[in-house]
């Protein structure tokens, strides 16, 4: 994969971890993601037989998440790489799990004991990152910055990290979760303007979803109804899930509360993508619900980027 | 209140498990539940106590405390916590709330009380190795967009290692 346009020094390596809901839902986040990486000389090989990191089942039992996220790793120390995710659930969980094990030699005894049925061992010999902290920490912001050939200085959106990039402290710990500063370092890197708002780290609500509709909608209501009283002409997210939350049920969102947002919800990947100078298409921003044709046409003045 | 056999409307004393505090604090995660000192910084920086009327997590914290047991795990509200775990990070007393939460919801899943999508996920990673059952028709797509195929899980693998976890009898009864 790699290529060899600009990075002449090899670039660093992950195994890419894709999880459930992306391949499922939210394929216009892969697709950024890989294109962006690219870019910046990441290379990215196929998980090898992997399998859901766990977390969907950590409220049914414990036991199952951790047999789940430990198959994982162990399967990346076969391969001997880091793990890249692009959703901050997967990440969470391999961290939490890995550090874990790590530290609690009873605990990893007794899950490598469920391992060994199936040939594999937990070592605690490769790391789990998120998307953005490999773009913080491995690429670093020259590099990001060095990429971006078409500043997008006029274009004003509104971060949302997300629960799971940030918490809990203890186990996830690259940025702070009263005032994190890693998103919005990325998107300003891109030379857009990152607003801020009311309740900017409250959760999207999707967890809930499943169990309650109307409660993890209000809190989705929430914060558009925050971002679009700043002004923000997008939203930028880092997670699938509160991109479904948003994404997907904005339009749902206006009709049940009678409001209008019109707040195109962009993956940030898509919105680096496009200071890149990869096109809309190419980011898979036609598999977006909400209309973004407001502002790509800004970005897009005259038929070029404007800026 | 209930209706007894004569149709007479009764009041039932609250069952009461005095040992209840003591099996979740062995349990991984609830360790530190009798720490809370009931400051209700949990509730008030939930978001889904912001729009729930019912879940509130230092209740339920207390209601472990004091041992009702069947209140707090027959509850439907302990299905409503987000994960989002600002509880544990807020709690002056790091008492972990979402991981005590997480306890009482395996300890409910275990007496039977499991939502449906929660089986649902299960037997779908028992199959495929993924939480979702991704249709065809999205494999294809994929691969016409331009993105690698779907790495194959192994579910035999899978199975394997989640061989001897007893657990696996209570999620895969269907349909209940």
């Amino acid at each position: 994969m790699s290529k060899g346009k600009v990075s002449k020094v090899a670039g660093p390596k992950y195994l890419i971890f894709i999880g459930c809901v992306i391949p499922y839902r939210v394929s216009a986040f892969e697709i950024s993601a890989r294109k962006t990486l690219g870019k910046l000389g990441v290379e990215l090989v196929e998980m090898p037989e992997f399998n859901c990191c766990g977390l969907p089942l950590d409220p049914v039992s414990h036991e199952i998440m951790l047999i789940l996220a430990a198959r994982n790793l162990a399967l990346a120390e076969q391969k001997g790489l880091d793990i890249i995710t692009l959703c901050p659930g997967c990440a969470a969980t391999l961290k939490k799990v890995n550090k874990t094990l790590k530290e609690d030699k009873a605990l990893r005894d007794e899950i490598n004991r469920h391992l060994k049925e199936a040939g594999l061992e937990f070592k605690g010999t490769v790391n789990a990152k998120h998307l953005i902290q490999v773009l913080i920490d491995d690429v670093g912001l020259e590099k990001i910055k060095k990429s971006v050939i078409k500043p997008l200085t006029t274009v004003r959106v509104a971060e949302h990290n997300g629960c799971h990039i940030l918490r809990p402290k203890e186990f996830i710990g690259f940025d702070d979760p009263e005032n994190p500063k890693t998103l919005r370092t990325l998107i300003e890197a891109t030379g857009a303007t990152c607003l801020h708002y009311m309740d900017e780290t409250e959760c999207c609500g999707a967890p809930s979803a499943g169990v309650s509709d109307k409660v993890a909608l209000q809190l989705a209501r929430d914060k558009l109804t925050h971002i679009k009283a700043v002004g923000a002409q997008a939203m930028i997210t880092i997670c699938p899930f509160c991109h479904i939350m948003y994404d997907t049920n904005e339009l749902r969102i206006e009709k049940m509360f009678n409001e209008v947002y019109g707040i195109p919800i962009l993956h940030y990947p898509q919105l680096l993508g496009l200071a890149m100078g990869i096109s809309p298409n190419e980011l898979a921003f036609n598999d977006l619900r909400v209309d973004c044709s407001k502002i790509l046409g800004q970005i897009y003045k005259n038929g070029k980027i404007n800026g | 209140m209930t209706v007894d056999d004569a149709g007479q409307k009764t009041t039932k004393p609250l069952k009461i498990d005095p040992r209840f505090k003591y099996e979740i604090s062995k349990m991984r995660g609830g360790e530190k539940l009798m720490r809370c000192f009931q400051c209700g910084t949990c509730t008030s920086d939930c978001p889904i106590a912001r729009f729930s009327d019912t879940y509130r997590p230092r209740q339920i914290i207390r209601m472990t405390q004091l041992g009702l047991k069947d209140r707090v795990l027959k509850s439907d509200t302990l299905w409503l916590c987000a994960a989002c775990f600002t509880c544990t990070d807020r709690c002056p007393q790091d008492v972990e709330v979402a991981s005590v939460i997480r306890v009482l919801r395996n300890l409910a899943a275990k007496e039977g009380y499991i939502p449906q999508v929660f089986k649902d996920q299960c037997a779908s990673i028992l199959e495929s190795g993924y939480a979702y059952r991704i249709p065809e028709l999205r494999l294809k797509k994929r691969e016409n967009l331009g993105l690698p195929p779907l790495p194959k899980g192994n579910p035999e693998s899978i199975r394997k290692t989640l061989r001897d976890v007893h657990f696996l009898k209570y999620v895969e009864r269907k349909g209940e």
